[in-house]
């Protein structure tokens, strides 16, 4: 129980299908206050679904999601919305508001939790904002068509941050970054968590992330999370697919590139 | 400990101190930001040893307090320095939004552009028309490369799909006439001429013209949506690139759905809104079918048939070529892929008329009348 007093997010025995296509079956899983949780998983196994379903974008069939000690299922909006103003989400392409311009994408949020907050502030902390996720400040003028794949990566990470949340989830946001800009922004990540209390979901496919931010590492197969842990207490298990991911070609590399650092 | 971030001004040593606590953050700011406005003073002290809680916004105002007045930062902690360096590092002034122009400029401008761009629509609407040409040469001589499932899946959906709705239309459309002509024409005590109406304003005109306005609702706008989609995924670029000519597999069946759909339709349209008709000449003026029928016959010329079949192909074409071009000239985002559509049905509709027009001279001046 002691470990549930302090976990800001809680899934118990989660069931998602789709039809006859069953995504997950009794799923488990706990997020720690202040960790960063790395979501591993092969193609298909349902991470996405997972965060869909822990931010009430999918309704479960069956199981209890809890986040911040309050269930998400079936709450109702004006409940759901004190919850949703406490995180804030980074969606796999972005999904960045087509017709606003990236600086009002990033207001979006402020204005529609905290109305008062006046024009200038809003725009200088939109400015600030997108500084800080590593766009040029000519990209604040510039619609969402305009922008390059990781450009729009990028002012996807500066809306999610947009209201300083205490809990952010993170859907592949290193994909389609060049590895200068990945490292980054697993520094950004890294930093602000450290600085601002931060929880952080991460749904990742790069070795690298998980080797240099990731507090804990969960992963997803058959229909539920087989493992969580730090990468050293995976890497003792004995599962195949764990060891495949871990100690393939790739991961091998990130391990190597981890290890030099740290010796250095 | 408050609930709400505050600040109080002391003076120290002689020397301005603002003084913060409580949770600096954007939850909690309150009124901070006006009454921070009131507030200057160079080379003050700014203590923040009080606050217990800071985000980026709380950081964003103590950085623009102290870089607008020069000001000093006492009691910092390190997450707290860590915040203050970090939107200082982020405190690059870009503008946001364009400059305003003049309103008269503006107008100008809207106007400029849309006559522009009405002139490169129809340019690029004979262009595709032209390319359609090309394109249906090529296939006819190499007919292989006719896609014959495509096409037939086409006929499917844009005709036998419609006649349920064409029907239920037509079929009202025949009654509102009967009903209509029988009371305007009942004062001149020439009921009996309701049948001539029916006949020949279902065949010459109503029946295509209504049918095609329906048909470009129907399909012209799924047209549009369709391939405008297709062209925002990069499936249009993908076809190109694995060599299959997306004029011959996506537009060239859709336009020949509609060009041989129409006359089917028409006609259908044409032969359901006389049977409406005669339902309410039965029903409301005692005209037996049988009778009805024969009138109809009498009444009609074979010439209003083959002007409805000579029209009908015609707005088929522009209702095709209307939903393929603007389909297929979406680019950028979401948004435009509904402009498209709605460009789409407008300029159909609108050119079926304009057409419609022209025919309608263009027979009764050669003799069909």
């Amino acid at each position: 129980m002691s470990q549930n007093g302090d976990s800001i997010i809680s899934v118990r025995g989660l069931k998602n299908a789709f039809g006859e296509q069953v995504v997950h079956e009794g799923l488990d899983l706990d997020v720690r206050k202040g960790e960063i949780l790395g979501v591993v998983g092969g193609s298909g196994t349902g991470k996405s679904v997972l965060m869909r379903s822990i931010i009430g974008l999918q309704t479960p069939l069956a199981g209890d999601v809890t986040v911040f000690g309050q269930s998400m299922v079936g709450r109702d909006e004006t409940e759901a919305k004190n919850i949703r103003r406490r995180w804030g989400v980074l969606f796999q392409g972005g999904a960045l508001f087509s017709t606003l311009t990236v600086a009002e994408n990033v207001q979006v949020p402020i204005r529609e939790f905290y109305p008062r907050i006046d024009n200038q502030l809003l725009d200088e902390i939109a400015t600030y904002k997108i500084a800080m996720s590593g766009l040029a400040p000519e990209a604040a003028m510039k619609y969402p068509s305009e922008l390059s794949g990781g450009m729009k990566k990028r002012a996807g990470i500066a809306r999610a941050l947009a209201l300083d949340p205490e809990l952010l989830f993170l859907d592949e946001p290193t994909a389609g970054l060049d590895p200068i800009g990945a490292a980054a922004f697993d520094q950004l990540v890294k930093e602000l968590q450290k600085n601002l209390d931060l929880t952080v979901f991460l749904i990742t496919h790069d070795l690298d992330t998980l080797y240099a931010i990731c507090d804990r590492v969960a992963v997803l197969a058959d229909k539920k999370v087989i493992a969580v842990g730090t990468i050293p207490e995976l890497l003792a298990l004995d599962h195949e697919w764990i060891q495949e991911y871990f100690r393939g070609p790739r991961g091998r590399a990130a391990q190597a590139t981890e290890t030099a650092e740290v010796s250095a | 400990m408050s609930d709400i971030a505050q600040f109080e001004e002391v003076t120290e040593d002689g020397r301005q101190v603002l003084r913060f606590s409580g949770p600096l953050t954007l939850a909690r700011l309150g009124r901070l930001p006006d009454r921070l406005k009131e507030v200057s003073g160079r080379g003050m002290l700014v203590d923040v040893g009080g606050v217990d809680r800071m985000d980026t916004v709380g950081a964003w105002l103590i950085h623009r307090l102290v870089h607008d007045n020069d000001a000093e930062v006492r009691g910092a902690d390190e997450s707290t320095s860590f915040l203050l360096q970090n939107v200082a590092a982020a405190d690059k002034p870009a503008k946001i939004r364009p400059d305003r122009r003049p309103a008269f400029v503006q107008i100008m401008d809207q106007m400029g552009t849309a006559t522009a761009l009405a002139g490169k629509t129809m340019l690029g609407l004979l262009g595709f028309f032209g390319a359609l040409l090309v394109t249906t040469w090529t296939v006819i001589k190499r007919p292989r490369r006719f896609r014959f499932n495509a096409t037939v899946q086409r006929f499917e959906i844009v005709g036998i799909h419609a006649l349920g709705i064409i029907g239920l239309m037509s079929f009202l459309i025949g009654i509102v006439i009967a009903q209509q002509g029988a009371v305007q024409l009942r004062q001149f005590g020439a009921e009996v001429f309701t049948i001539n109406l029916i006949g020949r304003l279902t065949f010459r005109e109503l029946g295509v013209l209504m049918t095609a306005i329906m048909v470009a609702g129907r399909s012209g706008s799924a047209f549009a949506a369709q391939l405008g989609s297709m062209k925002l995924a990069e499936e249009v670029d993908a076809m190109r690139t694995i060599g299959v000519s997306p004029m011959e597999a996506l537009v060239l069946p859709r336009v020949m759905a509609t060009v041989l759909m129409m006359p089917l339709l028409g006609f259908y349209s044409a032969i359901v809104a006389i049977i409406g008709g005669g339902l309410l000449c039965w029903v409301s003026l005692d005209i037996p079918p049988a009778t009805f029928i024969q009138r109809i016959r009498e009444v009609t010329p074979i010439t209003d048939v083959w002007i409805s079949l000579i029209k009908a192909p015609v707005f088929g074409l522009i209702i095709g070529i209307s939903g393929c071009f603007q389909g297929m000239q979406v680019e950028g985002n979401n948004e435009e892929v509904g402009l498209r559509t709605t460009a789409a049905v407008v300029q159909a509709i609108f050119l079926v008329i304009v057409l419609d027009a022209f025919f309608a001279v263009f027979f009764s001046e050669v003799g069909w009348v």
